[in-house]
């Protein structure tokens, strides 16, 4: 019997089914309820504005390898750029000009992700420090965002309005109540659960992404760990702020539903490549961006604090990976 | 609830094809390859010269030493020649040839089927026997039998842990030995709690094979103080370590033996041998191998003779198929692969797995994502891509700090990692130059 060719390497000879293309392919998947939600709200602005930016990530990521790597392979077809894309687009609001997204693409892919050495070696979120670069460098285009109109498939959508949030912020400023700010805005709790409140593309649904969330779950993309965290300390600590003076501080279910802190919570704290290894540094990590995120949206200049507190913990990842390691096997016994 | 060990592990598909076929004999190969190192510690000292005449049973080798064995012939013959062959290893190894002539058995064999159940010998004699017949460790890391059953000065063993778990993946030689063979096991069983002076004998069996659970469950009732354990099916689990930590919940300490928590660990099919060698005065000369794989057209358990060339075991299950693209000796997950078709087969042989070619290379390759799978799935509670990343940079000191030497490499890691790579060969790579260095220290 001829054998022209055995292959010879080491075991193992198997391979799980899982793979980074189906890891971010499900997550663009779990991604899909959200972006629904904001076109009905946000009608054919929504796709705008996802469109141009999840092509602008995908090009620069493609003219990045070409130009600079000198890559023959590129890495495009891995779905990761069309994630920050997805997500960058998530983070803005949908009246936004076109030329500012695709800076916000550029800054994401080209200065976060690119320049540490493409998917798995950037140390902060891509889609974050773009969002985060427009929030600075366009403060005007990225605050005024439009009120929801149910299916408005028009062009221009002129009247604007603030978020939730910056509207408590600033009443709470002058002096107003929590209690009063809120009854001013009425069915605000179901509204914003199901996403009829102003604000970016995708974070106005709670419920689409809790839906997304789920089904990452359900695949295993994501363990839960990071949201559990994120919600409980947030939940807990703006909870005793509220227990201890409930007119100056927000409810804990205000803080839930309002911003970003669904979809970070969800989205992009649960990023693999910025989020720490171990199960006990993931719990620290969503422990630090929950309590964070509270302290900037009421002692801060924003009104809202996800992104930063995100982006300020995923600076302490390699740190928090260093320090809590896993259990060992046979670390704790001591000898017979 | 089924016990299981509580820290990572992976559940590959089972594909055991073979599971249920009765153990075959197949004919006579007409030249053996016998190794003359088929266990880990120093090899024989071959005992018998070119043109020699030598029967079945018949010492060909004798051990060098406490960690060594003997090596017996396993057919009748001429020796050929004494040379050197490529072996499982990948590596050419002296072997002893044996052209192969009619069948005659050394006369002190018992070949009758009858079971012997005389426990009434001493453990001086039990232990003798077990060095003769050259008994190793059957469950693949071939360690001589005799140098697990001295219990060191000053330790005590508590439980004897029968090792029936089998959760390589397609491997069946085990299984179908157990329902074959239930009773003698159990009086191998016996024997070995007798040397090791063992409280009780528990026997783990992962819960796929629930006919053998069964036999061995209601046959045990006959013996006494022997326990039979069911298991959750999970991948590394027939790890000595994981074994211990899911029937008596303790963990060896790091760098530590199975003897620091009490127990011993023996192979199911080591348990056959030492019956064997103790009541039939039968050396190690055969023993059960699967043949399997996905395009095998009849996958099989074939009791086969030490040093039969592989080619012949693939024959008599349907031949070699078109698509082949690998050859693994042992399971997936733990196998080496082979470099040609007529490696002969050793003790430590418990399989031969035919992959087909879109199965025999490596995944995609991707970056790292940082996914944090490698960390949750290793049953030894180690980083595999921090021992990667340190290994390819030669982080020697961190390395150690880092626990690499506790990996078992059971291929968990890089079984399930997303982005492809190849974590276990650089693992590897670390641990056998920090070992090179540790050793020179030492020295």
């Amino acid at each position: 019997m001829a054998i022209n060719r055995l292959t010879v390497s080491m075991s193992p000879h198997d391979h799980g089914k899982d793979s980074v293309k189906k890891i971010m392919y499900g997550v663009i998947i779990a991604m899909i309820p959200a972006l629904l939600v904001s076109v009905y709200y946000f009608g054919f602005d929504a796709i705008k504005v996802s469109l141009i930016a999840v092509a602008s990530c995908v090009f620069f990521e493609w003219a990045i390898q070409k130009l600079f790597f000198k890559n023959k392979k590129t890495t495009i077809t891995d779905g990761s750029a069309i994630i920050t894309g997805l997500l960058l687009a998530f983070n803005l609001p949908s009246n936004l000009p076109w030329y500012i997204i695709i800076i916000g693409a550029l800054v994401a892919i080209g200065i976060a992700k690119m320049t540490f050495g493409g998917l798995g070696n950037n140390p902060f979120n891509p889609a974050l420090v773009g969002r985060v670069f427009l929030l600075i460098s366009f403060p005007v285009e990225m605050t005024s965002w439009p009120k929801v109109s149910v299916l408005n498939f028009a062009m221009t959508n002129a009247e604007t309005g603030a978020t939730p949030l910056a509207i408590v912020k600033e009443g709470l400023k002058n002096g107003e109540s929590f209690k009063e700010i809120i009854d001013g805005l009425p069915h605000f709790y179901t509204d914003a659960f199901m996403g009829n409140i102003g604000g970016s593309l995708g974070e106005i649904s709670a419920i689409a992404i809790l839906i997304g969330g789920l089904f990452m779950l359900f695949r295993k993309i994501i363990t839960w760990h990071i949201p559990v965290a994120v919600l409980g300390s947030a939940t807990i600590f703006s909870a005793i702020l509220h227990g201890v003076n409930p007119n100056n501080f927000a409810d804990p279910v205000f803080h839930l539903l309002t911003g970003g802190m669904m979809l970070g919570a969800i989205f992009m704290a649960t990023d693999m490549v910025t989020s720490p290894m171990t199960k006990k540094g993931m719990l620290v990590f969503g422990l630090g961006i929950g309590i964070l995120t509270i302290v900037i949206r009421t002692w801060g200049a924003y009104p809202e604090g996800m992104s930063f507190a995100i982006l300020i913990m995923n600076a302490f990842v390699p740190l928090i990976n260093r320090g809590f390691k896993p259990k060992r096997f046979g670390e704790t016994i001591k000898k017979v | 609830m089924l016990k299981t060990f509580p820290l990572g592990g992976v559940h590959p598909k089972e594909n055991k094809f073979s599971a249920g076929k009765k153990i075959e004999n197949i004919d006579l190969p007409k030249i053996v390859n016998i190794p003359i190192s088929q266990h880990i510690g120093s090899p024989a000292q071959a005992i018998v010269a070119k043109g020699d005449s030598v029967k079945v049973g018949q010492l060909i080798a004798k051990s060098t030493g406490f960690v060594s064995a003997n090596i017996h012939s396993s057919v009748s013959g001429k020796v050929l020649k004494i040379d050197k062959v490529l072996d499982l290893s990948g590596y050419k190894q002296t072997c002893i040839i044996i052209e192969v002539e009619n069948d005659e058995w050394i006369e002190s064999i018992d070949r009758t089927k009858d079971l012997v159940n005389n426990l009434d010998i001493s453990i001086e004699d039990i232990k003798n026997k077990i060095i003769e017949n050259g008994i190793v460790g059957l469950g693949g890391a071939t360690f001589p039998t005799h140098v697990k059953l001295s219990i060191p000065p000053g330790k005590s063993c508590k439980h004897l842990i029968i090792n029936a778990v089998e959760c390589e993946p397609y491997l069946t030689s085990d299984h179908q030995l157990i329902l074959e063979k239930a009773d003698e096991i159990l009086v191998g069983c016996k024997l070995i709690q007798k040397v090791v002076g063992a409280e009780n004998v528990l026997i783990g069996i992962e819960n796929n094979k629930p006919d053998a659970i069964k036999l061995l469950s209601e046959k045990a009732k006959n013996y006494s103080d022997i326990e039979v354990h069911a298991l959750k099916v999970m991948y590394p689990q027939g790890g000595e370590k994981q074994l211990i930590k899911a029937l008596i919940k303790r963990e060896v300490p790091s760098g530590g033996l199975p003897i620091d928590v009490g127990c011993v660990v023996q192979n199911v099919g080591t348990a056959f041998a030492i019956y064997e060698a103790v009541q039939k005065n039968k050396p190690l000369i055969e023993r059960v191998v699967t043949v399997t794989g996905i395009s095998v057209s009849n996958p099989k358990n074939i009791l086969t003779r030490i040093g039969t060339p592989s080619d012949m075991l693939i024959a008599a299950a349907g031949g070699l198929p078109e698509n082949t693209g690998k050859i693994v000796s042992g399971g997936p997950m733990m196998g080496k692969a082979l470099a040609n078709d007529s490696v002969p087969i050793t003790k430590g042989s418990s399989g031969i797995l035919i992959l087909p070619e879109e199965k025999s290379s490596r995944p995609e390759h991707f970056n790292c994502i940082r996914c944090g799978r490698c960390i949750t799935v290793c049953p030894m509670g180690l980083e595999p891509y921090l021992l990667k990343n340190m290994a390819v940079v030669s982080m020697f000191e961190d390395l150690q700090k880092e626990k690499i030497l506790d990996c078992i490499e059971c291929g968990s890691c890089a079984y399930t990692c997303p982005a492809g790579e190849p974590l276990l060969d650089y693992i590897r790579l670390g641990k056998a130059n920090l070992n090179k260095i540790l050793r020179a220290k030492k020295s």
